[in-house]
C-alpha cells in the first residue's frame, strides 16, 4: 500500500500544468486535505468521476472514493453524484456496494466514499468459472441485487460485465449506479429538486469514458445512457419515458447472454451470436428478457430468476414450451442417477436369471 | 419426508420387491415367502442404518457409497446365512441399498446442521 504525499501530488500537478483544485483538465488528483481520507491510487475511471483507493485515517480502512472528474459547469454533474450516493444509501443489500460518506472537497468537487471491494470484474471472474450452473449461480446473485433496487423503485440503466465485481470471498456486487434511475418518488424522505425524480435528466452526455455511450445522441425525451449491446432499444432511442424495470431485464438477458458464451452482445439488430448457447431452455431466457418489444420480456427480474432456478432445477420453464422429447430428456438429465441405479439393478437381475437358467 | 422414515419406507418396498424376484428361480420358489420377508427385514435395516446416515451427512456421493457398504455386508450375512446364492443376493442387494442411499439424500428432508440453542 502506497500513499501519495502532499509534495507528490503537488508535483504531480505541476508536471500536468495543473493548479490545485481546478477542474476541467479531467485528470487532477484530489485534495483530500480537511477530509478523513488520504488518497492511495487510482483504481477506475467511470463515465463521470473516478474511483481512487484512499484510506479512511478514522477507521483506519481502505475505501472506494469517487470522485467528479469532468468539467461540471452548472452543477449538475456534483447533484448528479450526490444523487447517485443517496441511490446507493437507499439500497442497503448485500450485493450492492455500500456507500459510507459524502462530502465535499476544497476545490468544491463532490465526492462520496463507498466499501472498497477487493475482486475482480465479472468478465475477469468468469475465466476462472467454467461451468454452467456455477455461472447461473453467479447471475442469480446479480438478479437479486437488482430485484431488490427494483422494488426500491431504482433502475440501474448500465448493467453490464463491467459492473458487476466478484469479489475475494465470492461476493457478488453490482457497481456504478451512475445512470441509475428512480422510478417513483418515495413519500417518506423526499428530498428531489427533480420533478421526474431522475438523475439524468440534467446530465449531458459522457463521451469517451467507460464506453458509456453510442453516438451522443440526444433526443426530445433526453440522453443516451448506457452501454451498447446491453442497453434496451428504448434506452438506446433515447426514450426515457418508456424505461422501466424491463430496460434493466433487457440488459440481464444480455449479461446472461455473455455469462454463458463470454461473448460480448452484437449491436448490429438482428447479428447473431457467434457461440451457440449450451441448451435451447437458456436460449429463451435470454431471447425473453432481451426481446425488442418490451412487452415481450419478462415482467419482473423475479420471473427471470424464477425460470433461471427452475432451469437448474431441472424443471419446465416459462420461456419455452417443451416438446415430448424435451420432457423425456429433461426427466432423464434431472433423475439421471436413480434412473441409471434402477436400470443396473434390473440388468443385474435379468443378467442373473439367465445365468441361473443355462 | 424425514430421512429416516423415508430410508425405512424405501429399504421394506425395494427389500420386498427383491425378495420376490427370487421367484423367477425355481429351485427357490418354495420357500419365496420366508425370502420375502427376510428381504423385507433386510431392506428395513439397511434403510433406517441409510437414513441416519444421510441426516448426519449431506452428500449425495456418500449416501449412494455408504448405501452400498450396507447393503453389501447385509446381503453378504444373508447369504452367508444361507449357505449360497452370493452373487443372486449381494449383487442386487448391494445396487438396493445405493438407490436406497440416493433417494434418503435427494428426496428427504431434515436438517443437517443441530439446531441452534440459546
Amino acid at each position: 500500500m502506497k500513499f501519495l504525499s502532499d509534495k507528490a501530488l503537488h508535483r504531480l500537478r505541476d508536471a500536468g500544468g495543473e493548479r490545485p483544485g481546478t477542474q476541467g483538465n479531467g485528470a487532477d488528483l484530489p485534495d483530500l486535505a480537511g477530509t478523513r481520507y488520504a488518497l492511495i491510487e487510482r483504481v477506475a475511471r467511470g463515465g463521470m468521476g473516478v474511483v481512487y483507493a484512499a484510506k479512511d485515517e478514522r477507521l483506519d480502512r481502505r475505501v472506494a472514493l469517487k470522485v467528479l472528474d469532468v468539467e461540471d459547469g452548472g452543477g449538475d454533474l456534483a447533484r448528479r453524484l450526490l444523487r447517485e450516493a443517496q441511490v446507493l444509501a437507499r439500497l442497503e443489500h448485500p450485493g450492492i456496494v455500500p456507500v459510507h460518506d459524502v462530502g465535499t472537497l476544497q476545490d468544491g468537487r463532490v465526492f462520496y466514499t463507498m466499501k472498497f471491494v477487493e475482486g475482480r470484474r465479472l468478465d475477469k471472474h468468469l475465466e476462472s468459472v467454467e461451468s454452467v450452473p456455477d455461472r447461473l449461480r453467479l447471475f442469480l446473485r446479480i438478479c437479486e441485487a437488482i430485484a431488490f433496487a427494483h422494488a426500491r423503485s431504482v433502475l440501474h440503466r448500465d448493467l453490464k460485465p463491467a459492473n458487476v465485481m466478484v469479489g475475494s470471498f465470492g461476493e457478488v456486487l453490482v457497481l456504478d449506479w451512475g445512470l441509475a434511475k428512480i422510478l417513483t418518488t418515495p413519500t417518506s424522505s423526499a428530498t428531489n429538486d427533480d420533478p421526474e425524480a431522475t438523475i439524468v435528466d440534467a446530465a449531458p452526455t459522457m463521451t469517451g469514458a467507460n464506453e458509456v455511450t453510442e453516438g451522443a445522441a440526444t433526443t426530445a425525451h433526453g440522453t443516451v445512457m448506457g452501454t451498447p449491446g446491453y442497453m434496451s432499444p428504448e434506452q438506446a432511442r433515447g426514450d426515457n419515458e418508456r424505461v422501466d424495470e424491463r430496460s434493466d431485464i433487457f440488459s440481464l438477458g444480455a449479461l446472461l447472454r455473455f455469462l454463458l458464451t463470454r461473448e460480448s452482445p452484437r449491436t448490429t439488430p438482428g447479428a447473431k451470436s457467434a457461440n451457440a448457447l449450451p441448451d435451447k431452455s437458456l436460449e429463451a431466457i435470454c431471447a425473453k428478457a432481451s426481446a425488442t418489444d418490451r412487452r415481450a420480456r419478462y415482467a419482473s427480474v423475479t420471473e427471470l430468476s424464477t425460470d433461471v432456478s427452475r432451469y437448474l432445477d431441472g424443471l419446465p420453464i416459462s420461456a419455452r414450451r417443451e416438446t415430448l422429447f424435451d420432457k423425456t430428456v429433461r426427466f432423464y438429465r434431472r433423475n439421471s442417477v436413480a434412473i441409471l441405479l434402477i436400470a443396473a439393478y434390473l440388468a443385474m437381475r435379468v443378467l442373473l436369471l439367465l445365468i441361473s437358467h443355462r | 419426508m424425514n430421512k429416516i422414515l423415508l430410508g425405512l419406507l424405501l429399504g421394506a418396498v425395494l427389500g420386498a420387491i427383491d425378495g420376490a424376484s427370487a421367484w423367477f428361480t425355481p429351485a427357490v420358489r418354495a420357500q419365496l415367502a420366508g425370502i420375502i420377508i427376510g428381504s423385507t427385514i433386510k431392506g428395513l435395516i439397511a434403510g433406517i442404518a441409510i437414513g441416519f446416515f444421510a441426516r448426519k451427512v449431506n452428500s449425495l456421493f456418500l449416501g449412494i457409497v455408504f448405501g452400498l457398504a450396507v447393503g453389501f455386508v447385509l446381503a453378504f450375512l444373508v447369504a452367508y446365512m444361507q449357505h449360497g446364492y452370493y452373487p443372486e443376493i449381494i449383487l442386487p442387494g448391494s445396487i438396493v441399498g445405493m438407490i436406497v442411499g440416493y433417494a434418503t439424500q435427494r428426496y428427504g428432508t431434515g436438517s443437517v446442521a443441530a439446531p441452534a440453542t440459546h
